[in-house]
């Protein structure tokens, strides 16, 4: 594995191009955009303020830098330099601005979420969205990107409307039957809306495209319900993680449960648990001089392996405070490797731990524990391979031939690396960044 | 009463008793009308002295004074005694009867206190009785009375768990509502804020976008207006999608469907064939099985419509056929299983001892014998691991520890030593008998040099001594190769006389020949220390040698390069 020389980034901006060919990095209010094979800078961009947030666009020729305290936008054209645009949101505040799928429109929510103001880069027209829901997800793009849904709130009730992304038609409204939704999220396919309420009440609606309720779902009554949702790539499942921390598996037939999958802290029956045991290399006294401290990373740098445990095992699990709202518990992540075989979800109050489920067999494959709190984790596209980290300078790797961890070499400071939540991305060609 | 009646006519009959005995008679048999008991008359006139005495007797034994004495012959009785002896029997009697009615007043007295006493025991019985049902009833209340009292408890402490789990989920939501509410109130006051600040601050910042130029659509094609049509085809292409969504699942459940029914069909012709395949055997059995004939002929029948039709199989009749008999089919196979089963434990029953416990024993042997295997085998694994354990875990002492490193190799190395020994003697063999070669070698060069002067020397004389008249020797050289070979020596140097002989006639060829004719001499000069050494190799090329002189030479040299090795040939070209 190779690892590039560190870059400087600020506010964890670092994207790679759609098409794998840049790597765009934000230093304050400056845009760097490099090749990703030779990691020589190719175009340097000046922002007006600090950029907030950074999107490329679809199709790799713009990158969008929102400023939400100014609210700006600014977007850049890789294959003109020259060519500038600036979007201006006045006075009415900027919260959120996001790309639509053809790369041609942008999409910026204004503050208090009083509307969504489409704008097009290709006839400067504008389009106004009135009364959008501010909720966890409540906008969603399909994956071939012709309609977006919208979560909508009018009078205390909950809309959803259908839009068609090539010229802003208004499709479908209709009122869903939640209390208070909390996300929505197409299936890949582009055919079902999976629509959840919040967190007080478990609801799973399922909507076709054309606004017919196929079916609902709920597990159970009262309690913390919905915590995440996640579709399977072949649309066959949809995996819903709860505050009961479990996940139960939705069939794209009959809209039934067909899975449970539990998250007890005493595991019983998988394939593997892997443990990270941290190795710390002994130091001579003779070593211990002052310059082998400041430049030697050796010495805070603790090596890492991966060694197989025996069932049972007892995963550390922590209590959340019962008085304070959004309590740590409960299935909070989830992900379907592309292959669909494999689902990794990690439980909020075993936070150091992540399971992969092997979907075929709808069993426990491996459970990673980890010597402190997992951050975020991520598939490789093309393969089945889940990489993860935990705000330490180690990046792991599982794969179900075995799990590996990876030294990713940083500057070694007096103080000890930074934790840095790293957000992973992978490119297309399956390489890590 | 009868009794004062008695003693009235006792007193009368008293009375009358002097008078005569007949009187006595009388009364005694009134007395025995009283009393049965007494039969017979008791005086006559024959034994009235017996029955004096037995009187006088009886009275003193009552405790009355004597009523007759015997002073004098006279019969005669002493009056007075004897009314005195009456009077005294009449209040004894009296006194008796009052006793007997006292006492039968007490007697009666004691019976109604019997029959009360009974009465009371009945009724206190009763009372017990009922008492003890009443309190096993008591009793039996209790019981049901506890059991539900511990029902209750169960259901209060079930209660109390419900109840204290839809209190915590009270709590989260309560706190999840108190987060909301807060977050809402936050973003109210912001709002109110930045609506007061709007109030206030009158310039107002327009939205605006400034664009370099417009860019071209993602997809090249120009924006189309927004009219009737192009919703109309948006709606077209939104159901577009659905419905292909839609046949792609259809195909695969219909895919799903034909592998299944498939499967069914396989399954039930697997079943029909096992079963009639037992049929023959049916057939001798119960007349039981004469409707499960009757049912397989319908089978048959069934089968042989199903596979012809199978396009009827996707209509809602073939498919409730199809699943019924297969239903059918499983039944038939399973009650057939059983009672296989039922028959082998009849059978097992029915037979005798031995051969009922042959078989038994056999299996219950067998399966100790599995048992003792998988016991030794898991000894023997146990030991193994006991033994790689120890070897990995214990420190061994020096010795052991050297010689057990390399235990595992032992075979391999010896085997390898072995193979090394061999090798070893081989190459002394080799080096040997290369020594000898280079001996023998160099001894031949020294021997061929020796010759080789010899040969000068005697060529010398003989070239010296060189007459015109030594033609007589061609012939032989059609001699056999022995000949050739014996007369080498001599032949060489007549071919060389030979060959100058012919220098007058064809001198061009043997100007050649004189040219190759000391090549000739080191050749044959070679050839005969290497004749000998090589004689049975050349044995072929001899035989061929042709007629002609010259070309003979020229042959042997072809034959000499092609049997030997390189040296010849070498010599001849470092000769030439």
């Amino acid at each position: 594995m190779n690892f590039s020389e560190v870059f400087k980034q600020s506010n964890q901006l670092c994207k790679v191009s759609p098409d794998g060919k840049y790597l765009a990095t934000c230093v304050q209010y400056r845009l760097v955009v490099r090749d990703v094979s030779t990691l020589q800078i190719m175009h340097l961009y000046t922002c007006l303020d600090q950029i907030s947030h950074m999107e490329w666009s679809s199709d790799s020729l713009f990158i969008l830098c929102a400023m939400y305290k100014r609210g700006l936008v600014q977007v850049w054209s890789l294959e003109q330099p020259d060519w500038h645009c600036k979007i201006d949101e006045g006075s009415i505040g900027l919260v959120s601005s996001r790309w639509s799928p053809d790369g041609r429109h942008i999409l910026n929510t204004t503050e208090f979420h009083l509307r969504i103001t489409v704008w097009s880069l290709c006839t400067k027209a504008v389009s106004y969205i009135k009364y959008p829901k501010a909720c966890q997800k409540g906008i969603d793009f399909s994956r071939d990107g012709s309609y977006m849904a919208l979560a909508e709130r009018r009078d205390c009730k909950d809309f959803v409307s259908i839009f068609v992304c090539d010229d802003w038609h208004l499709l479908r409204h209709f009122e869903t039957e939640t209390q208070d939704l909390a996300g929505l999220e197409w299936s890949p396919n582009g055919c079902v809306l999976a629509v959840w309420d919040s967190c007080l009440e478990y609801k799973v609606l399922l909507y076709s495209l054309d606004g017919r309720l196929l079916s609902t779902y709920s597990a159970y009554e009262w309690s913390l319900g919905v915590k995440s949702v996640s579709w399977s790539p072949s649309s066959q499942f949809l995996a819903i993680g709860s505050y009961d921390e479990k996940v139960r598996i939705i069939n794209h037939i009959t809209w039934k449960k067909i899975a449970q999958f539990e998250h007890p802290a005493t595991v019983e029956s998988t394939k593997t648990v892997y443990k990270e045991v941290e190795r710390r290399p002994a130091v001579g006294t003779d070593e211990m001089s002052l310059h082998n401290i400041t430049t030697g990373s050796t010495l805070f740098n603790t090596q890492s392996k991966y060694e197989i445990c025996s069932l049972p095992v007892q995963i550390p699990v922590v209590k959340p405070d019962p008085d304070r709202a959004n309590p740590k518990i409960g299935v909070s992540v989830l992900a379907f490797s592309s292959d669909n075989h494999y689902l990794a979800t990690k439980n909020d109050n075993m936070a150091s731990a992540v399971w992969v489920w092997n979907m075929q067999k709808m069993s426990l494959e491996a459970v990673l524990e980890q010597t402190s709190a997992v951050r975020c984790f991520q598939w490789d596209p093309r393969h089945p391979r889940l990489a993860l980290c935990t705000g330490n300078t180690k990046l792991y790797l599982w794969s179900p031939g075995g799990c590996v961890a990876v030294q990713v070499p940083t500057e070694g400071n007096f103080l000890g690396p930074k934790l840095n939540y790293i957000v992973l991305r992978y490119r297309k060609g399956a390489e890590l960044q | 009463m009868p009794e004062s009646s008695l003693v009235k006519d006792g007193r009368s009959s008293s009375v009358e008793y002097g008078a005569s005995p007949l009187r006595q008679f009388s009364q005694s048999s009134l007395l025995l009308h009283r009393n049965s008991y007494m039969l017979g008359t008791f005086c006559t006139e024959h034994n009235v002295q017996q029955c004096l005495s037995h009187i006088n007797q009886e009275i003193s034994s009552l405790g009355l004074p004597p009523v007759w004495t015997e002073s004098g012959n006279s019969s005669e009785l002493n009056i007075v005694a004897v009314l005195n002896c009456m009077y005294d029997l009449i209040q004894l009697h009296r006194r008796g009867l009052r006793t007997l009615e006292s006492m039968e007043v007490e007697q009666l007295k004691s019976s109604s206190n019997i029959d009360h006493l009974q009465l009371t025991i009945t009724r206190l019985k009763e009372q017990l009785e009922l008492s003890k049902r009443e309190n096993t009833g008591l009793l039996e209340r209790e019981r049901q009375l506890q059991l539900k009292a511990k029902s209750l408890q169960s259901c209060l402490k079930n209660e109390k768990e419900e109840v204290q789990k839809l209190q915590n989920i009270i709590a989260s939501r309560a706190s999840q509502y108190n987060h909301e509410m807060k977050r809402k109130e936050r973003e109210f006051n912001k709002l109110k804020e930045r609506l007061n600040q709007l109030l206030v601050d009158k310039k107002e910042k327009k939205q605006a976008i400034d664009v370099l130029n417009n860019i071209g659509r993602a997809d090249g094609k120009r924006s189309l207006w927004k009219t009737e049509k192009t919703e109309a085809k948006h709606e077209g292409e939104m159901y577009k999608t659905l419905l292909s969504d839609y046949d792609a699942r259809q195909r695969e459940l219909v895919l799903e469907n034909a592998e299944l029914r498939k499967v069914l069909q396989q399954m039930k012709k697997d079943m029909v064939s096992i079963l009639s395949s037992r049929k023959p055997a049916v057939k001798s059995d119960k007349p039981e099985h004469s409707g499960v004939q009757a049912r397989s002929e319908e089978e048959e029948e069934e089968v042989f419509d199903s596979s012809k039709e199978s396009v009827e199989l996707y209509c809602v009749h073939a498919r409730e056929k199809l699943t019924n008999s297969i239903r059918l089919q499983w039944r038939r196979l399973k009650s057939h299983v059983e009672r296989l089963d039922s028959q082998a434990s009849l059978v097992q029953m029915v037979e005798s001892k031995d051969t009922d416990a042959v078989p038994q024993e056999t299996q219950e042997e067998e399966m100790d014998r599995l048992k003792l295997e998988i016991q030794q085998c898991k000894d023997f694994i146990q030991t193994q691991q006991q033994l790689l354990q120890q070897q990995l875990s214990s420190p061994c002492d020096e010795e052991t520890a050297s010689l057990l490193s390399n235990c595992y190799m032992l075979q391999e190395k010896e085997r390898l030593g072995e193979e090394w020994k061999t090798l070893e003697e081989q190459r002394k063999i080799f080096e040997r008998e290369r020594k000898n070669f280079t001996e023998a070698a160099i001894r031949l060069s020294h021997e061929r040099k020796a010759f080789e002067e010899d040969r000068a020397t005697w060529l010398k004389h003989q070239f010296l001594n060189l007459s015109p008249f030594a033609d007589s020797k061609k012939t032989p050289l059609l001699k056999s190769k022995s000949a050739f070979l014996i007369s080498a020596e001599t032949e060489a140097p007549e071919k060389l006389i030979k060959c100058h002989s012919d220098t007058a006639s064809p001198t061009p060829r043997c100007v050649p020949l004189a040219s190759a004719s000391t090549a000739d001499l080191y050749r044959t000069l070679c050839l005969i220390p290497e004749n000998s050494s090589v004689q049975p190799k050349t044995n072929g090329e001899h035989v061929e040698e042709s007629s002609m002189f010259c070309g003979d030479v020229f042959v042997q040299h072809q034959q000499w390069e092609h049997s030997e090795d390189h040296t010849p040939s070498q010599e001849k070209n470092s000769s030439i």
